[in-house]
């Protein structure tokens, strides 16, 4: 279920009241609130964030389109799709644990295989370091990223990572991200995990 | 601003070049005549209220150089065809109100027609030439003294979307409270710099006194003077463009992590008729503060303190 609201050329606090009416009427899903200046935007994911709800932003052409999750207080679960739950993981690698690169490998895949049959889903993932790889095209577990994106999961990539590693234009899944929505993600979690 | 030709007038104390309060022009040794204006749009429901309010704030540029106030003039614009009479009286008559609580008086005014109400004062008022308060004189070792609580932008903004009615009350409040006895109390003290906090919120203020006075300031956040549900407010995001701007502008301001977001917000969170802030020697400080709580100033608290020689920069931790 989504619902867009489009809150630009509207001045503050209005932005932040139409959210909250849509949010208030919704029983789960997504809400999509657009608007056209950073002073909205800002206060739109922090309206969100105090809510309990995850955020997540795209920029398009100046408008910023602002998805917001609504958690599971109050949220009925939608048919053909899993409910999120309120579990945030920041992925700093693209392996998993220190030693064997290629053991890291096997455990990284065999971890997100594993997340995919977990109920409730993680919220986010968010990944920054070498671990946006993972959500590129050159990623092995691609696949497993895109099925949990499918089933409402937010998956995150640091924008600063990927210009790191030159890897922008090849993000295959989910969002870019910065440090000011990470840090209001983990914020926000009812659980953060560091991997 | 910068385009405009400089005033050369040795006459002219205080002009437009260190972003003061209020301009300063000497009559003669003992008396020089301060002169200010501002007005805005409504900022509370209630005209009287408004009135008040708005009276306030303009008067609070005279007392921010230390000044007395003397005469005032209203500067109205009103929807006079569309919106009924009363509200405008009101409006003057809660200006006025404050104006006598003040000592002054209104000795006219001028009206244009307009869409939207606007209210304000032209205030003028004396002072000693060498007993005035400008922004450019901090002190290394200086306390600073906050004399309001923050965060009228952001209740004013609360007040919008009908939440949070408690502190929009407070906020109110303390915006049409007077800073008359808080400068009257510090003029008795060896104050080196004071400006009030209006528009550019505490940092923007801090940072037009830091740089006018050459020093670097670090500020307390555990310590500021908050009205209430100022917090809520702001971490559900009725934060004011201007309090965004004011961030965006300041470039010399770090933040500790450890300082919360809604902290943040409020010190740059635009005011309405804020408070005063006082710059005087650490010794003096403590017993002015003292002083004012005794006046019922009772949100005014040491909030900072002058570090050091520097180009404006502010750290808060």
């Amino acid at each position: 279920m989504s619902n867009e609201i489009d809150a630009r050329g509207l001045a503050c606090p209005q932005p932040v009241i139409a959210t909250k009416k849509a949010l208030e009427n919704l029983t789960g899903g997504v809400v999509t609130t657009i608007v056209d200046n950073t002073a909205a935007k800002e206060n739109v994911i922090k309206f969100a964030v105090a809510s309990g709800c995850g955020a997540s932003v795209e920029e398009k052409q100046g408008h910023y389109y602002i998805k917001i999750t609504k958690g599971p207080a109050g949220a009925k679960q939608v048919e053909g799709q899993a409910a999120t739950g309120q579990t945030v993981y920041l992925i700093t690698k693209d392996t998993l644990g220190h030693g064997s690169e290629e053991l890291g490998a096997v455990l990284m895949k065999a971890f997100l295989y594993t997340l995919l049959e977990t109920e409730p889903l993680p919220r986010t993932l968010l990944f920054i370091n070498s671990g946006v790889r993972l959500a590129t095209e050159e990623s092995p577990l691609l696949g497993h990223l895109q099925t949990l994106a499918g089933r409402g999961v937010n998956i995150l990539s640091c924008g600063t990572c990927l210009d790191y590693f030159a890897l922008k234009e090849r993000l295959a899944v989910g969002e870019v991200t910065n440090m000011y929505s990470i840090v209001a993600e983990l914020g926000a979690a009812a659980k953060a995990i560091t991997l | 601003m910068r385009q405009l030709p400089r005033s050369t007038d040795p006459r002219l104390l205080v002009g437009i070049d260190t972003a003061d309060d209020a301009g300063v022009y000497k009559l003669s040794d003992t008396t020089a005549l301060i002169q200010t204006v501002d007005f805005f749009t409504p900022v509370v429901d209630d005209p009287y209220l408004f009135g008040q309010i708005a009276a306030a704030n303009s008067l609070s540029d005279v007392y921010a150089m230390g000044g007395k106030p003397l005469t005032a003039l209203n500067i109205v614009a009103f929807p006079i065809c569309s919106l009924d009479p009363n509200i405008l009286l009101a409006i003057l008559q809660g200006g006025q109100e404050k104006v006598t609580e003040a000592g002054a008086v209104i000795v006219g005014g001028h009206t244009i027609e307009d869409a939207e109400p606007k209210y304000g004062l032209s205030v003028t008022g004396l002072i000693h030439p060498d007993k005035i308060w400008t922004n450019a004189a901090a002190r290394t070792g200086d306390r600073l003294i906050l004399t309001k609580a923050l965060g009228t932008g952001v209740l004013a903004t609360a007040a919008r979307a009908d939440l949070f009615p408690a502190g929009v009350a407070a906020a109110a409040k303390s915006m049409a409270t007077l800073n008359r006895t808080a400068a009257e109390t510090a003029s008795k003290y060896h104050v080196n710099a004071c400006t009030d906090i209006t528009g550019f919120g505490l940092l923007g203020h801090l940072y037009e006194l830091a740089v006018a006075s050459g020093v670097r300031l670090e500020i307390d956040s555990a310590v500021l003077p908050l009205l209430p549900e100022a917090q809520e407010a702001a971490t559900m995001g009725l934060v004011p463009a201007g309090a965004y701007a004011n961030r965006d502008y300041l470039t010399t301001v770090t933040i500790d992590n450890s300082v919360p977001e809604c902290i943040r917000d409020l010190c740059y969170d635009p005011q309405t008729s804020g408070g005063l802030l006082f710059s005087l020697p650490e010794s003096e400080a403590i017993q002015l503060l003292a002083e004012l709580k005794q006046a019922n100033v009772d949100q005014a608290a040491l909030v900072g303190w002058v570090v050091g020689s520097g180009r404006g920069e502010i750290h808060v931790k």
